[in-house]
């Protein structure tokens, strides 16, 4: 099933349950009034693309709504502006500056999806040919190692673990030793979940990222910073704090096969100037796409 | 967007002074700013829809109070409302019925279930039960090892689940195990899903038919968007709630999730989960969620932790003198020495309502400055203490040399002195009797 299967799997159901169905707000023949404008607010507000992304929408689309006739001529204008609030991604940049080996250290809150979006991601890296690597570096939650091992196993990469309640920043160095010993192509760094405002736990994710690039100078390449599309406008407070403490170079956005839209994620790569790449959309090990503006906003709004 | 709600709405309506009726036109502008703290809140468009109509009829007609402003007669109203919605003091588990008793966790992927498993275990083991713990999430990797580590951990029976069993099976034979083994409580861990999978939401109605659980609980993410409405709604609607469990609310986040749950299930939210560790589970208080989801600080934990630190009949004089603007520099080192009994004071500051969070972070106030600004004061005389105005710059430099510290620093503890005086004196226009009850002095 291709991203836009996926994506309107989900969305046909949110659909359903909303009462105002979307291709019927933006019929041919439907004026544009207040109503229409008030339901336009309604879907804004309910993918969680917050509400300075709203106000700043709903102003552009109530001036231009004034030229156009019907609602079905909104549409379009409404999805370049939905469009236009991500940053434009060079998706060549990646493929040809590649250093040896790529570090790249996933981040985010408890239950984002981390553990399993890197374990999707070693199964995509692993098809493409690369040689990887995954460090298992969540040494805190129980059974973390276990659950990243079987990920291991799907993708048939090793993994560098240490024993539990280890000192994440060691485990992280080893794994980048390792990287670079064995020619490896792509190190994927597992960390534990931790929430935003607990300082403490913060420093011992920039300390991870401070060895990480203590072994590897420049490394790691790639800070993948997680989220979860049921997550609403936290998401900011979220990418805001882990920017600070270990600069987030990437975002994915998980859990797109529900009926949450993630609109937040719009939100924070706008406010961060800082790419959406990936979407996971189910637990299954293909179940990671590559994010596409146009796809996503299509899949909210046809 | 907002950092404080109560000072939006005062600004709203400045033009409403004193005592005045709130008419629908008046009320329009503040309802406006409710209407968007809400929605930055998270709490679901239509929830928030419906909240903002029944306020506006309760409210239209009202006189403002002598005691409040408009604007805090408006925070009121939204407070009371949020807080009679999401109701009911805090009613624990029901355990009645069959023996052993099952607790279901349900929920999203991610949402916190194996984590409040164990959470739960604690909680009533302490509670003099015999809890013991399920893992029924044969899908996702490692969760059961996941359950037998926290078991253990705990030290807590954990059901020898495998990925190879059915989850039904699971339920079944760890009921039978536990009334062989004398266990009265079940901790039953479902595996996280989504509430549009068809199939394994069947499996939940499975086994709710199978062993009948006396709670079946959601645990919801308390950063939880929009989408919160259409989770619990198609639990509830499908697997049938007993109440809810909010994790994760340890964060910053605001936690309108929590009354569009309630909206849609009506459902009891019947514990808050506070951290990581085993211990981190609490009753929900209706009343400090309400606070949390306006942004206007938690005002009901600070009264409470303010009454336990201060005795009364200091606590009046000080009043007295607060409302005289009589608060010296020496009250401001005892109080602070009171307020360091209970927790950190910008904690407790930013608990107010009316504090600006921006004034806050501007004061600049730092623990461990504390014990240097006792010894700045200790080192003035008495009535440099009574009154701050004679500290000119020999004083200075004589007070900053007997504590030790620079003149610069004399001059801030100055300067976050008045200012918290200036607070104090927009206090007392805005109404002193509203705000007795909430000042730790
Ligand atoms: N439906 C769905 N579930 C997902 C997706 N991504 C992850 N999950 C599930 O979400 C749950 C949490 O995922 P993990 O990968 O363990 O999350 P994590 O961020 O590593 O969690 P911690 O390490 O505990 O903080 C698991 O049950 C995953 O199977 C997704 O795209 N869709
Ligand atoms: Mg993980």
């Amino acid at each position: 099933m291709g991203i836009f299967n996926s994506l309107k799997k989900g969305l046909t159901k949110t659909r359903e349950i909303l009462l105002t169905d979307i291709n019927d707000l933006f019929s041919p023949e439907r004026a544009i009034d207040d109503d229409l404008l008030e339901e336009l607010e309604e879907i804004l507000v309910m993918s969680d693309l917050g509400m300075d992304i709203t106000m700043e929408i709903m102003e552009k689309i109530s001036k231009k709504a004034k030229k156009l006739k019907t609602a079905d001529e909104l549409k379009s204008i409404l999805k370049e502006e939905l469009k236009s609030l991500f940053p434009q991604t060079t998706s060549t940049e990646t493929e040809t500056a590649s250093p040896v080996p790529r570090v790249i250290m996933v981040v985010g809150v408890n239950g984002t999806g981390k553990t399993t979006t890197l374990g999707k991601l070693a199964v995509k890296l692993t098809g493409q040919g690369q040689k990887v690597l995954i460090a298992a570096a969540d040494t805190f939650r129980a059974a973390a190692v276990e659950q990243l091992q079987i990920w291991a196993n799907r993708a048939q990469v090793k993994m560098v673990k240490h024993r539990e309640g280890a000192d994440p920043a060691a485990v992280a160095f080893d794994a980048v030793e390792a990287s670079m010993a064995r020619g490896i192509d792509t190190l994927l760094i597992d960390t534990a979940g931790r929430l935003h405002t607990q300082k403490n736990l913060m420093e011992e994710l920039k300390k991870i990222k401070r060895s990480v690039g203590k072994r590897l100078p420049g490394a790691p390449h790639e800070v993948l910073m997680v989220l979860d599309a049921t997550t609403g406008q936290n998401a900011l407070s979220q990418a805001k704090l882990f920017n600070d403490a270990v600069g987030i170079t990437a975002l994915a956005l998980t859990k797109l096969d529900g009926t949450a839209k993630g609109g937040v994620v719009a939100s924070v790569a706008k406010t961060m100037d800082v790419p959406l790449k990936y979407i996971g959309v189910g637990e299954g090990m293909e179940d990671l796409q590559d994010f596409d503006a146009t796809l996503f906003v299509n899949a909210l709004f046809d | 967007m907002f950092d404080n709600l109560s000072d939006k709405l005062n600004s709203a309506f400045k033009k409403l002074k004193g005592r005045g009726t709130l008419t629908e036109k008046n009320i329009e502008e503040g309802l406006k700013q409710v209407r968007m703290a809400l929605l930055e809140a998270d709490v679901n468009y239509r929830v928030a829809k419906k909240v903002i109509s029944d306020i506006k009829e309760r409210a239209l007609g009202q006189e403002v109070m002598d005691s409040l402003t408009p604007g805090q007669q408006v925070i009121k109203i939204v407070f009371d409302e949020f807080t009679r919605m999401m109701g009911d003091s805090h009613k624990g588990l029901n355990l009645e019925g069959r023996k052993p008793a099952a607790v279901m966790l349900v929920g999203l992927q991610g949402s916190g279930k194996t984590t409040t498993a164990g959470k739960l275990g604690l909680y009533l083991r302490k509670k003099g039960k015999k809890p013991f713990l399920v893992p029924v999430d044969v899908y996702r990797p490692a969760a059961i090892d996941q359950l037998k580590k926290i078991g253990k951990q705990l030290d807590l029976p954990v059901f020898p689940s495998t990925t190879d069993m059915e989850p039904l099976a699971i339920c079944e034979q760890a009921v039978a195990m536990g009334r062989e083994k004398g266990y009265d409580t079940l901790i039953l861990d479902t595996a996280g899903r989504l509430h549009v999978d068809e199939a394994l939401m069947a499996e939940l109605q499975g086994i709710r038919k199978g062993v009948h659980p006396s709670e079946i609980l959601l645990v919801a993410d308390a950063m939880t968007g929009q989408d919160a409405v259409n989770i619990a709604g198609s639990f509830d609607e499908t697997v049938g709630l007993d109440g809810i469990v909010l994790t994760k609310m340890d964060g910053d986040a605001r936690g309108g999730a929590a009354l569009s749950i309630k909206a849609v299930t009506g459902k009891p939210l019947k514990f808050i989960g506070m951290g990581e560790k085993s211990t981190d589970l609490e009753p929900f208080h209706p009343e400090r969620m309400a606070s949390r989801i306006l942004g206007m600080g938690d005002t009901l934990s600070f009264i409470e932790k303010a009454q336990e630190a201060v005795d009364i009949k200091g606590a009046e004089a000080l009043e007295k003198k607060l409302r005289k603007n009589q608060f010296t520099l020496e009250d401001f080192r005892d109080q602070m020495a009171s307020v360091k009994k209970m927790g950190s004071i910008k904690d407790l500051i930013g608990m107010l309502p009316g504090v600006n969070t921006k004034q806050l972070k501007d004061m600049n106030i730092d623990e461990r400055e504390f014990v240097r600004i006792e010894a700045i004061i200790n080192s003035m005389t008495p009535d440099e203490r009574r009154n701050h105005g004679i500290i000119k710059s020999s004083r200075k430099k004589r007070i900053a040399k007997g504590s030790g510290v620079t003149v610069q620093d004399v001059n801030k503890l100055l300067k976050s002195y008045t200012q918290t005086m200036k607070m104090v004196k927009k206090f007392n226009k805005g109404g002193m009797r509203s705000l007795k009850n909430m000042l730790p002095f």
